[in-house]
């Protein structure tokens, strides 16, 4: 069951991805955001990750990938145009992929234990209880400094999306 | 005893109006400077008293200088009898020609910086006298030359003056040469610079290596006290404003030479063969000196010229042994050389810079001190007897007579030849017409006074101050026994040279210029110098200039050091003109970039860790 | 068998990953760009969840919150300055933005 579930997700969330790299226009490729998102979120259903399915779904999915499709809309974007590629970009982009890849494979492979399975429902510390005991105690410092971040952020968005006055 | 205040006071002359005198009057500056110099004589008559009769030397030791290994110099000064001599003739005359110097300069521009550069001369003079070891000799050695260098090119703007200072300098460079080597064999030998010490062992050490040092020492001494073939820097050193003259290149300075030999007289005592060589060079300078001071016209280079010849004079006395009287002619040449030369100063600020004889001529009337006062002087030098030239020269004389006749029969003749152009230029300048266009005043009082006490040194001074008595005891060497024939025959030739003198440019003026043209060749030969200029010149200076300008320079300094240092450069720019290319200014590049770093940096750290093998 | 290796969950967080760098390296829109970033913090979302998973930590899941939120606040400010350049330039093409070269 495990297993079926991980294939069909996993499998939904690397074409959503390749959708992303591939599509021409800006809004497949956040609406193929969206599905890699959604796919990702049963994942950590699949991991035990309760809050933080959660959290993906509304938080990212709901809100951030609602923001790139306002903006997207907003700047009436078009399909891209084919154009050549730096030089750079050409003779090493592939390799370099590549061997990210290979790398993070075999670090993957080799930094998990083997023994380690994933079954669902096997772990209960992902529960919003687990989460906020550790976040306003182990992680209270970065819980309050993100919330300064998100602050600046808002305050920055605003500046710089505004209109000039004229 | 306080030794040390003797040299500093000077040094806090130079630095008061070296670097505060700026503001300062005239009168505030000649203060600081007379004062300075003042009270160092005083100094010294007070230590000296306050020593008595100096049995042994008397050493103070200040710091260690130097340590390193079995290297240990100390700055050290010590007083014994030959020390105390060289004081108060530094001291003495040389607060006498500090206050001629304040008249003399008056008009002059560069007048705090003059009496600056003078106070740093004695401060380093006297440090050259007090030395207790070869090290602090030498620094007092370098001093002085520095000091004449700047004295001499003191008139820098004028190329003349600037080149003289240049010559001074390199040359005794030369010398230093020598004895910076003798120093080292010093070291080598006795593991120590310090006189006491050195002079201890010298005795027991192989004559060979005594007579090395002893040679390389007379090096550094012909540097020093312009002795052939080293005396090329002391005629052109004229150049300087003529206290500069008297004070550093006739009565201390120069006389360094014969000093550091005096000093070292253990080392020659032991080195016969040396000590013969210093004799010499000693009889060889003072004749061929004196053959040029013959034919010359300008009134500074005559006594220039007379300075190597008494030097010389002074050499030979120490090559024969006779250290005691050495160091006699020493003081009495200080005293009429000095005053030969400040008269010479007189006489040339009476006629307004005026140094040609043959535009002088009848000033007797007009600037009689200035007359009477050479006059004094000119018989001093010329061996009149019982007056000071009379008896050191004699006592020299004796003494070379004992070691080798020959020398003592070329002293003769130099005496005769010495009598000789004094007394010429002392007529050319004051007798017979006046032949130039200047108006003739009297110099003030603060020049005339220094001469007045000069000149009853130069009187009297040989007796007052019997010289070699004094230091018997110091160099422990036997005095020649008076002989009364060779004292008549070196006062006679004096007396030849004042009448030949007297005949040919008193009596018969003409007589000169016939006898000169009548010899022609020969005459030209001593005129101009023997050629010798020309010939270092020709020899030495060009092949020296042009290979250093053609290797040295062009090849090895522009071509290869600065081609190394540029070529770095230029190899460095061509480097960040090859990286220029990576900031394209396009993202996607700049990320690939990252993203090659990246995974990189993973492979790496991986290896690192073990994991990736 | 019925249980997933937890090595599979990290090849695939691989897989996503490396599939966000080549659309950072190879489109050309820069909200495509943008979004082949949000890709790649996905894909190491997922990897901090499968190591907590592994060594049975709430702590990984903490540190995806944290992406998250930081996610959240990059994204807001990425797409106003987007916004800003495209008001000043006129054109979403990446390639066109390179005043920063030498």
């Amino acid at each position: 069951m495990d297993l079926i579930l991980f294939l069909v997700f996993g499998a939904i969330a690397l074409v959503c991805a390749v959708n992303v790299v591939v599509q021409r226009h800006p809004i497949s490729s956040a609406v193929s955001l969206i599905g890699v998102m959604g796919s990702l979120a049963i994942l950590y259903l699949l991991l035990g990750a309760e809050f933080l399915a959660a959290a993906q779904v509304i938080v990212y999915a709901g809100a951030v990938m609602v923001l790139f499709v306002f903006v997207i809309m907003l700047l009436n974007a078009g399909t891209e145009i084919r154009q050549g590629q730096s030089f750079t970009v050409q003779l090493l982009g592939v390799p370099v992929l590549i061997g990210l890849l290979v790398l993070l494979a075999f670090l993957g492979r080799l930094l998990s234990r083997p023994e380690t399975m994933v079954r669902f429902g096997d772990f209960h510390g992902g529960g919003p209880k687990a989460v906020g005991e550790a976040l306003f105690t182990t992680f209270l410092l970065p819980f309050e400094a993100t919330s300064v971040l998100i602050l600046i952020a808002i305050v920055g968005a605003m500046v710089l999306a505004r209109k000039e006055m004229d | 005893m306080q030794l040390w205040l003797i040299p500093l006071f000077p040094l806090a002359g130079f630095l008061v109006n070296g670097l505060l005198g700026r503001r300062f009057s005239r009168s505030l500056v000649n203060l600081f400077a007379i004062a300075s110099v003042l009270l160092s004589f005083v100094w010294v008559l007070k230590t000296l008293y306050g020593l008595g009769d100096l049995p042994a030397a008397h050493v103070e030791h200040y710091f260690t200088w130097i340590r390193s290994g079995s290297l240990d110099i100390g700055c050290d000064f010590s007083v014994d009898r030959l020390t105390a001599v060289m004081l108060l003739v530094v001291t003495g005359i040389g607060s006498l020609i500090h206050i001629y110097a304040i008249g003399y300069m008056a008009h002059e521009g560069g007048y705090r910086r003059f009496f600056a550069y003078l106070n740093l001369f004695m401060f380093f003079m006297l440090t050259l006298v007090l030395a207790a070891n070869f090290a602090l000799l030498f620094v007092g050695w370098e001093g002085v030359g520095l000091c004449s260098y700047l004295l001499i090119g003191f008139y820098f703007d004028k190329p003349f003056a600037t080149t003289a200072g240049n010559k001074a300098f390199i040359v005794n460079r030369i010398g230093d040469f020598g004895f910076s080597l003798a120093m080292f064999l010093i070291f080598v030998n006795f593991q120590t610079f310090d006189f006491a010490r050195v002079f201890a062992q010298a005795p027991g050490a192989p004559v060979g290596t005594l007579t090395l040092i002893g040679l390389l020492l007379l090096v550094g001494a012909c540097g020093k006290s312009a002795q052939l073939p080293l005396y090329v820097w002391l005629p052109d050193a004229m150049a300087g404003p003529t206290p500069v003259s008297a004070l550093i290149h006739a009565a201390t300075m120069v006389t360094a030479g014969v000093y550091m030999t005096a000093r070292a007289w253990v080392i020659y005592a032991h080195a016969p063969a040396a000590m013969h060589t210093i004799a010499i060079v000693g009889i060889a300078t003072a004749f061929f000196a004196a053959t040029i001071g013959l034919a010359q016209n300008d009134i500074k280079k005559v006594f220039a010229y007379s300075t190597v010849s008494q030097l010389g004079y002074m050499f030979v006395g120490v090559g024969s042994g006779a250290f005691g009287a050495g160091i006699y002619h020493l003081v009495t040449h200080a005293f009429f050389k000095a005053l030969l030369f400040l008269g010479a100063g007189s006489v040339i600020h009476a006629l307004s810079g005026e140094q040609d004889m043959s535009k002088m001529g009848g000033l007797w009337k007009k600037i009689p001190w200035t007359f009477g006062t050479m006059a004094c002087a000119a018989m001093a030098i010329a061996g009149v007897p019982w007056l000071s030239g009379f008896y050191s020269k004699d006592a020299i004389l004796v003494a070379a007579y004992q070691q080798a006749p020959w020398i003592y029969w070329l002293g003769v003749a130099t005496a005769g030849m010495t009598a000789f152009y004094v007394f010429r230029a002392m007529f050319l300048t004051f007798f017979g017409d006046y032949r130039g266009d200047r108006h003739p005043h009297e110099s003030p009082p603060v020049m005339l006074v220094p001469l007045v006490i000069l000149a009853l040194l130069s009187l009297a001074g040989g007796a007052l101050f019997p010289v070699p008595e004094f230091l018997r005891g110091f160099f422990h060497a036997a005095e020649a026994p008076e002989d009364f024939t060779l004292m008549a025959i070196s006062v006679a030739s004096g007396f030849i040279g004042i009448a030949l003198a007297a005949l040919m440019y008193l009596f018969k003026p003409g007589m000169a210029g016939a006898f000169a043209g009548r010899i022609g060749g020969l005459y030209k030969l001593v005129y101009n110098k023997y050629f010798v200029d020309e010939a270092y010149d020709a020899a030495l200076v060009r092949p020296l200039v042009g290979g250093s300008r053609a290797v040295l320079w062009k090849a090895i300094d522009a071509a290869g050091i600065d081609g190394a240092v540029n070529g770095v450069g230029a190899r460095a720019r061509d480097v960040g003109a090859l990286l220029q290319r990576i900031q394209s200014g396009n993202i996607r590049s700049y990320a690939t970039w990252v993203a090659l770093g990246a995974v990189l940096l993973i492979f790496v750290m991986g290896l690192a860790g073990g994991i990736v093998r | 068998m019925q249980q997933v290796p937890t090595s599979w969950f990290l090849m695939l967080a691989a897989a996503l990953f490396t599939l966000g760098v080549a659309g950072f390296l190879f489109r050309r829109n820069i909200v495509t760009v943008f979004m082949s970033i949000e890709l790649m913090l996905n894909a190491v979302n997922l990897s901090f969840v499968a190591f907590a998973h592994q060594h049975r930590q709430v702590d990984g899941h903490l540190y995806a919150f944290f992406v998250m939120v930081v996610a959240a606040a990059e994204a807001a400010v990425g797409l106003a300055i987007i916004l800003t350049v495209f008001r000043n330039r006129g054109t979403l093409n990446i390639d066109d933005v390179d005043s920063m070269k030498d």
